[in-house]
């Protein structure tokens, strides 16, 4: 993109005040990554905005009332804007007895542990801020650190109920992670990567593909690991950390205006992330039920342009983004169903259910793999893995081997690479990739 | 103008600098939640230098065990027990003393091993050797489970090859280990139930609270 940006958009815009921009040139690149950035953040805060307004219709309706119907028209659809004026309004209120630095710092601590774990998070073939080797690894680790916000403003309001509600979210997030962890492995040990645009593409094709319907382990894990997800999001029932009935808020209690809305930004932020997460683990990514783009998008390892390819992607990540709020409706819909837990049941349910039933399932997963039983899937999954990793090697840099250092390194790779030359060249999709080997990326034709 | 920097060496000092300040802010901070979080934030930096150096499964580790795991533990007991001789601690002179001794060797060591080796001592331009090295160290470390060492492979004496097995041996060692810390602690921890009284695993926290304050707050 910052190639296309440098050679069409600046030459043609600047050109002519004698300015010269080579393809690499530090400004197409910088405005490359504005554009993802900005994007990016938009997804968590207009889904904010959208989703909080979701919220309010349906706790409305599933309470038979209507939710919000003046803001905006109709359907009040521009409620939340309204209330984001209003926490704007809002005086910025800190206790006497808070930790000032802390107190100031935890929303946003909240709200870029969410925010960075979008920096590994695929929205369609290619389309990913940083395509990350270990991408499902990489987001559950990020997301883990979301606690420490909750935890930093329990501590930092100096207020009872504020304390306790860190204290509930650390004992619930720490324990909700090896579950949750767990339910990552069998879809990453099915697929055997870690790289979520990988995985995504290993389910193309019609719904039989998706992980979920692999085999009925999958089926049961994907239920825990929505359960785990919601938990580790701090969502209702799991929401002790904000306990309205016990701690008049919990961890934000003493949060006002603005510094509150971030709590809330990077809670929904979260909830999108672990829907989108489902969403490539075990059902498809962008690939849909039908597979209605599939002759237009790129092949693998395509680095040019053309309206094809993007019409698919496009078409790929409205795909993703339907499938992850369905996601998160059906987040809020258990919100405005289930009673709140008691901390008790919180742990127990975590201990007792979920963590047996996720080993259960990884060990049920690992025998039908290793015994080889029938799987509705038609798709062949390590063919595209070994495509995919084929491309990748194919468009790395390549090191120049005059260095000592670098020379060996070179060897090595040939080294490895050497044993799986056989397998490679039969495959033809890795032929076809040789011949498109170019050092553009593959995010380079976003 | 830009491309004369060299990107990689300033992420690098960038975040090597940011590892070392908040160290120096956890010694120096009197402050215990403080320090946890300025701990939080130098074990942070020190997985982005991990993923800047290319290995990004330790980089994410790193943020999975130490930052989330270790420390939001950490800032858990350290809240049980944050009282008023916690929030503002003395360090004694003696101890800064041993500590300096203590740490000043360790540094010394570090610096001069590190000068030692010859390809580290000045940062090369190599866009290319940045690449090779940024490899694909997640599947290495995998393959290296299952018994091939793709870091080795290439060693020259075979008797010497024979030493570098894959690391499945040692790493089932450490898990049953774990496991056996693990259950170890939930016997130490457990509650003692006496013949005859149920006792209920967790206590709800605002049961400790007077029901008559909770009417006032409202």
């Amino acid at each position: 993109m910052a190639d296309n940006i440098n050679r069409h958009v600046l030459s043609w815009l600047l050109g002519g005040l004698g300015f010269d921009f080579p393809a690499n040139h530090w400004l197409g690149i910088l405005i490359a990554a504005l554009i993802h950035c900005v994007l990016v953040l938009h997804v968590v805060a207009v889904g904010a905005l959208v989703f909080i307004w979701m919220e309010r219709k349906i706790a409305g309706r599933i309470q038979d009332r209507l939710g919000p119907t003046r803001v905006g028209g109709k359907f009040g659809w521009l409620q939340t804007l309204a209330d984001g004026l209003k926490l704007i309004t809002k005086e910025d209120l800190m206790p006497g007895a808070a930790d000032p630095l802390l107190f100031k710092l935890a929303p946003y601590i909240s709200l870029s542990a969410s925010y960075t774990a979008y920096l590994a998070l695929p929205f369609a073939s290619g389309w990913v801020g940083r395509e990350v080797n270990t991408a499902a690894f990489f987001v559950l680790a990020v997301l883990g650190l979301e606690v420490f916000g909750v935890i930093l403003a329990g501590y930092a309001s100096g207020s009872k109920w504020s304390l306790f509600g860190g204290m509930r979210e650390a004992a619930q997030v720490v324990s909700y992670e090896v579950p949750l962890g767990l339910c990552v492995i069998v879809p990453v040990m099915i697929c055997g990567t870690m790289n979520l645009v990988t995985i995504a593409d290993m389910q193309k094709g019609f719904a039989n593909n998706w992980l979920i319907f692999n085999d009925p382990f999958t089926f049961l894990l994907f239920w825990v690991y929505f359960t785990c997800a919601m938990a580790s999001v701090n969502r209702a029932p799991f929401d002790l950390a904000e306990a309205e009935s016990e701690l008049v808020a919990g961890f934000h209690t003493e949060y006002s205006g603005l510094r509150w809305s971030l709590f809330f930004m990077a809670e929904y932020g979260s909830m999108f992330v672990v829907s989108g997460l489902a969403a490539i683990l075990f059902f498809g990514g962008w690939h849909g039920p039908i597979p209605l783009f599939q002759s237009l998008a790129y092949e693998m390892g395509e680095v040019d342009w053309r309206w094809g390819g993007y019409l698919a992607n496009l078409a790929g990540c409205l795909n993703f983004i339907i499938k992850t709020v369905i996601g998160v409706t059906v987040m809020i819909w258990v919100r405005w169903t289930l009673p709140r837990l008691r901390i008790d049941q919180v742990i127990t349910m975590c201990w007792k259910y979920c963590v047996p039933i996720a080993a259960f399932c990884f060990m049920g997963a690992l025998a039908w793999q290793t015994l080889g039983l029938p799987t509705p899937a038609r798709v062949n999954r390590t063919e595209v893995r070994e495509s995919w990793s084929v491309v990748r090697e194919l468009q790395k840099p390549v090191a120049p081997p005059e260095d000592v250092k670098s020379g060996r390194t070179a060897q090595d790779r040939d080294r490895v690479e050497s044993p799986e030359a056989g397998r490679q060249a039969s495959l033809s999709v890795g032929s076809e990739a040789a011949g498109a080997r170019s050092a553009q990326t593959l995010g380079g034709r976003g | 103008m830009l491309d004369a920097i060299n990107w990689h060496s300033f992420f690098f000092l960038l975040f090597g600098a940011l590892t070392c300040a908040f160290a120096l802010g956890v010694l120096l901070s009197s402050n215990v939640v403080r320090m946890a979080f300025y701990l939080v934030i130098s074990l942070a930096s020190t997985a982005a230098l991990f993923i800047l150096a290319g290995a990004t499964f330790v980089g994410a580790m790193q943020i999975m065990i130490y930052v989330g795991g270790t420390l939001v533990l950490l800032i858990f007991g350290v809240m049980l027990t944050a009282q008023a001789a916690f929030v503002s601690m003395k360090t004694k002179s003696s101890d800064w003393v041993l500590a300096a001794l203590g740490g000043g060797m360790l540094l010394a060591l570090l610096v001069v091993t590190a000068l030692s080796v010859p390809e580290w001592r000045s940062p090369t331009r190599d866009a290319g050797q940045v690449a090779a090295v940024a490899g694909d160290s997640a599947t290495q470390l995998g393959w290296s489970l299952v018994g091939v060492r793709v870091d080795k492979s290439n060693q020259p004496n075979a008797l010497l090859r024979n030493g570098m097995s894959g690391y499945l041996l040692p790493f089932e060692i450490i898990s049953m280990h774990l496991l056996v810390v693990l259950v170890g602690a939930a016997y130490l921890a457990r509650t003692r139930k006496k013949v005859g009284v149920r006792v209920v695993g967790g206590v709800d926290e605002a049961d400790s609270i007077p029901s008559s304050s909770m009417e006032v707050v409202r």
